[in-house]
């Protein structure tokens, strides 16, 4: 483009050690260096190759550095004479260049180079901004300094230097360039560190993506940028693997705590696991977890920010776009999907409300596939059980949608108990069991939402008999409140002594065991989990119908502390670990007889970890 | 402006069989990912369109997935600037080796001082660059002018112009319309006084 077109003669300036004068103008530098890249066209190429020579300068004394800042800004000047045939060399030692190897003044000049190029030309805009967001990983020599703790605040400064101008530069480019974002964002996907990487990298590198999202890059692109994190935190989740969990074991129910406490013991502490716990690579395992851990955390502290910053609402559409992708339908995620509830606990009018509304829409939407509908509704019950934020009046409202749907289903329904062939009807009535256990209570002093519930009685009464076919532990909780409660009179036909798992019942919840996921459990992850908690409403937190002086005289002689954290009761309630242990499991009862005993294992203890240890 | 016109077109569109119940939906859908995308089978970049369906029939592709082409018509707003035509765009930046322009608030275009006429000079006014004509001091580009350019090249794959602002009908477009204002009224002056 006109590179031959240069005033001056170049001959003239052969003479000159143009790279050593720093005497000359910033206009005489970019005629001298037009110049240069002119006479490649001509075969003279030695002003040419010198220039190069400089990009690639090893050494970093001051002249040298000073030397460079020169010919970049002088080249910046010059894009216009860049020819992408003839100035390969050029070109390419330019995209060469690391942020991290310069100074900052330097830094400066290179990117406004790398800016001027991106806009002048559609050829470099992708190698542009390529090798913008190269930035984002550190290299090898940064990374090893970062984990030394004596010079991690020089490198946090270093990190802070490099990051601020690749940020501003993809600013000005899409500024300039306004297509630009939609040619970073598949690249930003394609760079996203592999999650078996060093986890700071790949913390690092979310971080950035958080701030391109937060930036006005993120009103175009927020949604794919939110994706890829969301894709990453799954795929992390995914790793951190339960297979020995997940075993079909009827049986199993009556250990979950203990799996639980073995589970919670390894993130909280790092200890190691008991054996036969958790068949995984437990060094490997918790790496990730770690990792996990802390991308939850810069998760929250963005959603934190976006708060902040009064633009939650608009974010929370792309947040939920890409949970709707990537986690609703995932087999059992474990933690992932806190990013929901935590976003919903900052704003709970709001996105609060969408999000349940919105899980709902799904479980009734008929064009769904049915692992949908039914993942949405374990999403909801979960959530309406465990989300302290939110109002009784919206869960008793949620509840009223249930129940009617549920009741359509039966006026129109004349089919006997066949688990397989109306998963949907009893995963809904699982949910609004499983939301009752935990909410009953508020729900029943209300006597407006109580004649709400009055379709209930004729459901669980239908032929389709949802009291055999739903999860026994969920269902035998449920009746202990109602009856106590006095929802609606447990007649004979409620009595429910087969408390096992019965085969309808997982027979409804299909091969995935659907039936069995409550994705809201308590959050694994102790990092995460201090961002939860507070707005969680744990088992142990519940005031169930029935008489709870049982419980307490039981606490005050525990006997079998199943947690065996003796000290922990004397701790404040509001203490994280000692809600932790005692959170809807079973912490610690008492058992006077066996039969109480049996009771109390299987209730409370199912009701939780009905959840978190067999979903997972 | 040059380089907008309307085109009318038939198109095929295949569906995917899960998007049956909605046809319509999925029929924006597929047009959607083109806009803002040089196709050359209209020989431009789309950014708009209207559709109506034909006729409720379609056609059922034979395969695994038994897609299912919807014939359409379709009334396309496309955007293919010719060499040599004349655009026009938001200055968003001046430097004096280049200006940079937004032309329909999508596409970048890029005029550098090689290709800018030696009328204009560039000068540092309030602190801002902007290039000013040495003829007519009235004649300034400095950012948020609109400006006219002439269109050199265009990349098709990243939408990006290459303009020149060398001949004389081009710079800040308010000014040109002035000036085309100011002779038309000449002109007719001078007619009138010949005709008295």
């Amino acid at each position: 483009m006109g590179a031959a077109e240069v005033q001056t003669d170049p001959s003239s300036l052969y003479e000159a050690d143009y790279v050593g004068n720093v005497d000359l103008s910033d206009t005489e530098m970019v005629h001298t260096v037009r110049n240069a890249l002119a006479s490649v066209q001509t075969g003279e190429s030695d002003l040419y190759n010198e220039l190069v020579g400089v990009m690639h300068i090893k050494e970093f004394s001051n002249p040298a550095v000073a030397q460079l800042e020169i010919i970049l800004k002088a080249l910046s000047g010059s894009v216009a004479c860049i020819d992408i045939t003839h100035h390969r060399k050029l070109l390419s030692s330019i995209f060469g260049m690391s942020l991290w190897d310069l100074q900052p003044y330097v830094m400066d000049a290179l990117v406004d180079l790398v800016i001027s190029l991106a806009a002048t030309s559609g050829k470099y805009l992708d190698s542009c901004l390529n090798m913008l967001i190269s930035n984002f990983i550190p290299p090898r020599w940064a990374t090893n300094k970062l984990s030394n703790s004596r010079v991690i605040d020089k490198m946090t400064d270093k990190m802070t230097e490099v990051f601020s101008r690749v940020h501003e530069a993809l600013l000005k480019i899409s500024l300039l360039v306004p297509l630009a974002p939609s040619r970073l964002l598949p690249m930003l996907a394609q760079r996203m560190p592999k999650s078996n990487k060093n986890d700071q990298v790949v913390r690092i590198y979310v971080k950035n993506l958080l701030e391109l999202e937060n930036s006005p890059i993120g009103q175009v692109g927020g949604r794919m940028i939110l994706m890829m994190v969301m894709e990453r935190l799954r795929d992390l989740d995914l790793e951190i693997g339960w297979d020995d969990i997940l075993q079909d074991d009827s049986s199993r129910g009556m250990f979950d705590m203990e799996l639980e406490d073995a589970v919670e013991g390894t993130m909280n502490e790092g200890d190691e696991l008991p054996v036969g716990s958790v068949n995984q690579d437990t060094s490997g395992g918790d790496i990730m977890s770690e990792c996990l851990d802390k991308l939850m955390v810069i998760s929250f502290e963005h959603l934190e920010s976006c708060q902040n910053a009064g633009r939650l609402d608009q974010v929370f559409e792309n947040l939920f776009a890409s949970f709707e992708n990537f986690i609703l339908n995932t087999y059992k995620s474990k933690v992932s999907q806190f990013l929901m509830f935590y976003a919903c606990s900052l704003d709970p009018e709001n996105c609060g409300a969408k999000f349940s509304s919105k899980l709902v829409d799904i479980f009734l939407s008929s064009n769904k596939p049915r692992p949908t509908r039914m993942s949405a509704v374990a999403y909801l019950a979960s959530y309406l059980a465990r989300a302290k934020f939110l109002p009784v009046y919206f869960v008793a409202s949620m509840l009223k949608r249930l129940v009617d749907e549920c009741a359509d289903y039966c006026r129109t329904c004349n089919d006997d108990i066949r688990p397989e062939a109306h998963q949907i009807f009893y995963s809904g009535c699982q949910s609004i069991m499983y939301v009752l256990c935990f909410r009953m209570r508020s729900i029943l002093d209300v006597p407006h939402f109580r004649t709400q519930l009055i379709p209930l009685e004729s459901i669980l009464m239908h032929k389709l008999n949802p009291l055999m076919v739903c999860l026994p532990s969920v269902v035998a909780e449920f009746l202990r409140q109602a009856k106590a409660g006095g929802l609606f009179i447990v007649s004979d036909s409620f009595i429910f002594d087969d408390l096992l798992e019965s085969e309808l019942s997982r027979a409804f919840g299909g091969c995935e065991r659907l039936d069995t996921f409550f994705p809201f459990d308590p959050c694994l992850l102790k990092d995460a989990n201090s961002f939860i908690s507070p707005n969680f409403n744990y088992w142990s937190m519940v005031k169930a119908t029935y008489d709870e002086d049982d419980d307490e005289d039981d606490e005050d002689d525990a006997e079998i502390i199943v947690n065996g954290d003796e000290e922990s009761d004397e701790e404040d309630e509001a203490d994280l670990d000692y809600a932790m242990n005692k959170m809807s499991i079973t912490p610690k009862h008492s058992f006077k007889n066996k039969m109480e005993r049996d009771r109390l294992m299987k209730m409370p203890s199912r009701i939780r970890p009905s959840t978190s240890p067999e979903s997972l | 402006m040059e380089g907008l016109k309307l085109s009318d077109a038939e198109l095929m569109v295949y569906i995917h069989p899960s998007k049956c119940r909605n046809v319509f939906q999925a029929i924006c859908r597929e047009l959607s990912a083109l806009l803002f995308q040089y196709d050359e089978t209209f020989d431009g970049v789309l950014l708009a369109y209207d559709f109506t369906v034909e006729s409720k029939q379609a056609k059922i592709l034979a395969g695994l997935n038994p897609y299912f082409g919807v014939r359409i018509n379709t009334k396309l707003l496309l955007f293919d600037p010719k060499p040599n035509s004349l655009v026009e765009g938001k200055i968003v930046k001046i430097s004096p080796e280049s200006i940079h322009v937004v032309v329909l608030g999508f596409s970048a275009a890029v005029i550098t001082d090689i290709d800018i006429r030696e009328e204009f000079k560039y000068k540092m006014r309030d602190g801002e660059g902007c290039f000013v004509s040495r003829s007519h001091k009235r004649h300034a580009l400095k950012v948020g002018t609109m400006l006219r350019l002439q269109v050199e090249s265009f990349d098709e794959e990243v939408l990006h112009i290459a303009g020149s602002l060398m001949p004389a009908n081009t710079g800040c477009v308010k000014w040109l319309e002035k000036q085309s204002e100011e002779a038309l009224h000449m002109d007719r002056d001078h007619k009138r006084r010949k005709i008295a």
